[in-house]
């Protein structure tokens, strides 16, 4: 077994060379090169967080302006839904003022038209009794020879007709 | 110890002696490459061995892989991808196991875990097949292994003083417990945790070792096998050869779990310096 056959004549070798090569690596690489390769490490986990942070706030205040956004809507749409009803209230109370006041022309146009027709009809039975006595005059003269008063042959048409 | 060498000694002198076999312990001993005579004191040679060059390539491979991450884009390529998921298992294993006072070990752990896992994986790399050139595992040697090893319990040891004085021996003090039952406890605590440094060598360097000793025994049997001849070939030769390919794999994994293991146990040990209970 070398390691121990050879072990008085490298013991001294061999230790030096190791604290030689060791010392040399743990100096260079181990606290010259590390601690930066960490600090890359830990940089980058920085940025990621701060990355995620930002990502997560923006995203926070995109909801709130969401939130307020839809409560703006909501309020407009209240209010104009308001403003509808004032509208079609109005318009209401509009058409129907309208229709009354039409309605009230009509009236007194038909009643004026009633009154013209009773009128007419008057008139026209005033006529009727006068031609009814001019022709019952007429044919008693025709059949009887007789010559009869007007006023006499009014009365009796009169009579007559209020008989039926 | 000595009566173990001297037996590996005659070991290797009777297998030395049949010429043409595989010596499975071969590949984990040392040479020196350059500098034999390089010395830091009078006796403390500091030759440049091929271990000390595997080593130098663990070393430069884990700068290339961690510096091909160091772009710092914003959006990561692969490689950078790759390099921040190593940190970043690295970051969530002491989280996990120490809490938030665990990052400031986040480069002494992850430069053990890369060191100990390039290491291991270099040392299955099959370079053997270039002439001349052999692979070298030097996470398979305890002096190594050892070293790290007391690297993290020296951390320990320290964060715990450190941090807690010596209210950090209340670490072996089992609370609510009666006297006559804490004291037996804490003696066996102290010494699992004396323990420590040693497990966590020998976990690695065996298992290392074991895998590499088992490759290169199976390796001799496919030699040995093909050169009996057609039939041994087939019968012993291609079997053990399908075998090797399947412990490279698990191998592979072992090398991975074992680099995993050493940084999860280091980190278990410096999360009682941390939190003391």
């Amino acid at each position: 077994m070398p390691q121990i056959e050879q072990i008085a004549a490298t013991l001294s070798s061999q230790v030096f060379w190791l604290l030689v090569f060791f010392g040399l690596t743990f100096v260079v690489v181990g606290l010259g090169m590390v601690p930066k390769i960490m600090g890359t490490v830990e940089l980058r986990d920085n940025q990621i967080a701060g990355d995620l942070a930002a990502a997560q706030a923006a995203r926070d205040i995109a909801t709130a302006e969401e939130e307020a956004w839809r409560k703006r809507e909501n309020a407009n749409r209240v209010a104009a839904q308001s403003v509808i009803g004032e509208a079609k209230a109005k318009a209401a109370a509009a058409s129907s003022a309208k229709l009354a006041e039409a309605q009230t022309r009509l009236d007194s146009r038909l009643a004026e038209a009633e009154g013209a027709i009773d009128a007419a009809r008057i008139s026209a039975m005033a006529e009727i009794e006068t031609v009814a006595a001019d022709a019952a005059r007429d044919i008693v003269a025709r059949v009887a020879g007789a010559e009869v008063d007007p006023a006499a042959a009014q009365a009796a048409v009169k009579e007559v007709m209020a008989h039926g | 110890m000595a009566a173990e060498a001297s037996a590996a000694q005659a070991v290797q002198n009777l297998e030395a002696a049949e010429a043409g076999k595989v010596d499975p312990m071969k590949q984990f001993t040392i040479e020196p490459l350059l500098g034999s005579d390089w010395q830091l004191a009078d006796g403390l040679s500091i030759a440049f061995t091929n271990s000390a060059l595997w080593m130098a390539l663990t070393a430069v491979l884990v700068w290339v892989f961690v510096a091909g991450g160091m772009k710092r884009a914003l959006v990561p390529g692969r490689w950078q991808m790759a390099v921040e998921t190593m940190t970043g298992f690295i970051d969530d294993l002491l989280e996990a196991n120490v809490g938030k006072a665990g990052r400031k070990y986040v480069p002494y752990i992850f430069t053990l875990f890369m060191f100990i896992l390039f290491g291991n994986l270099l040392g299955l790399v099959p370079v053997g097949l270039i002439p001349g050139v052999h692979a070298f595992t030097f996470t398979s040697h305890f002096t190594v292994t050892g070293v790290l090893a007391i690297m993290s319990f020296s951390i320990v040891l320290v964060v715990g003083f450190w941090k807690h004085g010596l209210h950090f021996f209340s670490l072996f003090w089992p609370s609510n417990t009666p006297a006559f039952l804490a004291l037996p406890i804490s003696l066996i605590e102290l010494v699992s945790f004396m323990v420590r440094p040693f497990s966590l060598a020998l976990r690695l360097f065996v298992a290392m070792m074991a895998g590499h000793v088992l490759l290169k025994v199976l390796a001799s049997f496919v030699i040995a096998g093909g050169s009996g001849g057609i039939g041994t070939g087939i019968l012993v030769g291609v079997p053990s050869f399908v075998l090797m390919v399947a412990i490279s794999a698990l191998e592979i994994l072992v090398a991975g779990i074992q680099a995993y293991v050493f940084a999860l146990l280091t980190s278990l040990y410096i999360n009682d310096a941390e939190n003391l209970h």
